[in-house]
C-alpha cells in the first residue's frame, strides 16, 4: 500500500517537472509595464524641479550652485519606483526603466547627478516653464542647501511681506 | 574559474537570519518568496535560521526605529564574528518614505554596519537573489553612479567691448561660451 502511494507520489513529481528558476545564470524578463529604476535624461531636462517637489520619498534633490548652474541629484536609496517623477516631468526626461538588479555594496552607486545649465531671466533671475497640474498640489518642495552634507531646508513659496501678518514668535514649532 | 565558483557556491553556506525592525511586511514576503522552491535559494546553500547566534548573514528589513534600534543592535552583536548584513528594501537602505518622522531614526546603517544594499519597495525576489549572488561572487554588480555635466554652456556670452565696427558692419571678435 505504502509502496504504491510512493510510486504515485513519484509519478506526480515526475509530471510536475522542475519549477525552480535558473535565475542568476539566465536572465529573467519583467512585465511590459514594470517600473524599475528611473533613468534621468540630462539632454531633455529643463531643471523645473517638478520631480523633486513631487517625490514622496524626497529622493530627488535640487541645488543651485550659481545663477547659471542647477544640480539635480537622484539618490536612489529609498526610491519606491512609484513613477510620479516620470508623470510630472513636462519634458518626459525621466523614464522608468526595467532595471531592477540594483544590488550593490556601495549605496553611492545608485545616485544620478545632473549639472544643468539654466538661462538667466533679466527680470526674475530664473525662468521656468509651466509644470503639470500635479505640481499644483501644494506639496512641500525641498531643496538642500549643502551638497556635501545633504541637509534639507524647506523651500517656502510664500512672498515675503513687508509687514509680517502674524507674529513670528507666537508660532509654535512642533 | 569553475572550481573557484564551486568553492564559492558550496564551500560556504550562508545561514541567514531575518530581522524586521519595523518594516511593512512587504520585504518579508519577498524574502520568504525567495526561500520557496520557485526561486530556490537553497541552491546556494542559503538557509533560514531562527536565531542570530546561528547566522552568518542578517537580512534587515524596515528602517531603524526608535523602539527597535536597540534590539537590532543586540541581534547584530549576538551574531558570530564573520558576519554580513544585507539591507533589503528602501526602508533599510535609506530610511523609507517616513524617513523624517519622529519614530524613524533612519536607515539601518545608522545602527549596524551594512555590507550590501538591495533597494526597491519591495525588491523583486530576483533582485534579492541577485544581491545574494553579488555577495557570494557569482555575478558582478550592474549599477554605477551616473554624472552628467554640461562642460560647454549652450548660450554664448557677448561682451559689448568685443564688438568692433568695421565699415558698416559689426564684427563680433571673441565668441566665448559661458
Amino acid at each position: 500500500m505504502s509502496m504504491t502511494s510512493k510510486l504515485k507520489e513519484a509519478m506526480v513529481g515526475l509530471k510536475a517537472g522542475c519549477v525552480t528558476l535558473d535565475y542568476p545564470a539566465r536572465p529573467r524578463p519583467v512585465a511590459e509595464n514594470f517600473r524599475g529604476r528611473p533613468i534621468f535624461d540630462a539632454s531633455k531636462c529643463i531643471g523645473c524641479a517638478g520631480c523633486a517637489n513631487n517625490c514622496p520619498a524626497r529622493e530627488i534633490l535640487v541645488f543651485d550652485v550659481c545663477q547659471e548652474v542647477r544640480v539635480l541629484k537622484y539618490l536612489g536609496r529609498r526610491c519606491t519606483y512609484c513613477g510620479r517623477c516620470a508623470d510630472v516631468c513636462p519634458e518626459k526626461a525621466i523614464t522608468m526603466s526595467h532595471e531592477y538588479e540594483t544590488a550593490t555594496g556601495n549605496i553611492g552607486d545608485l545616485q544620478q547627478r545632473l549639472d544643468l545649465f539654466m538661462s538667466t531671466c533679466q527680470r526674475c533671475g530664473r525662468c521656468f516653464k509651466d509644470t503639470s497640474p500635479l505640481e499644483q498640489l501644494k506639496l512641500k518642495g525641498y531643496r538642500f542647501d549643502d551638497l556635501s552634507n545633504e541637509r534639507w531646508i524647506f523651500r517656502s513659496r510664500a512672498y515675503l511681506e513687508s509687514e509680517p501678518l502674524v507674529d513670528d514668535i507666537k508660532i509654535e514649532l512642533d | 574559474m569553475l572550481k573557484n565558483l564551486c568553492q564559492k557556491m558550496f564551500g560556504r553556506s550562508l545561514w541567514v537570519y531575518h530581522a524586521n525592525s519595523g518594516g511593512c511586511n512587504g520585504c518579508d514576503i519577498e524574502v520568504l518568496n525567495v526561500l520557496t522552491p520557485y526561486y530556490d535559494v537553497e541552491r546556494f546553500g542559503i538557509k533560514l535560521v531562527g536565531s542570530p547566534r546561528h547566522a552568518d548573514v542578517m537580512l534587515c528589513q524596515g528602517p531603524a526605529l526608535r523602539a527597535t534600534a536597540r534590539a537590532l543592535r543586540a541581534a547584530y552583536d549576538a551574531m558570530p564574528a564573520p558576519k554580513l548584513v544585507f539591507a533589503i528594501g528602501g526602508c533599510a537602505c535609506g530610511g523609507g518614505i517616513w524617513h523624517d518622522t519622529y519614530a524613524v531614526l533612519g536607515p539601518v546603517e545608522k545602527v549596524i554596519p551594512v555590507n550590501f544594499y538591495i533597494p526597491g519597495c519591495p525588491p523583486r525576489p530576483e533582485a534579492i537573489i541577485y544581491g545574494v549572488a553579488v555577495a557570494v561572487g557569482l555575478v558582478d554588480k550592474k549599477v554605477a553612479p551616473v554624472e552628467f555635466k554640461e562642460l560647454e554652456m549652450p548660450i554664448p556670452r557677448y561682451h559689448p567691448s568685443d564688438l568692433r565696427g568695421k565699415d558698416e558692419m559689426v564684427v563680433y571678435e571673441k565668441m566665448e561660451k559661458i
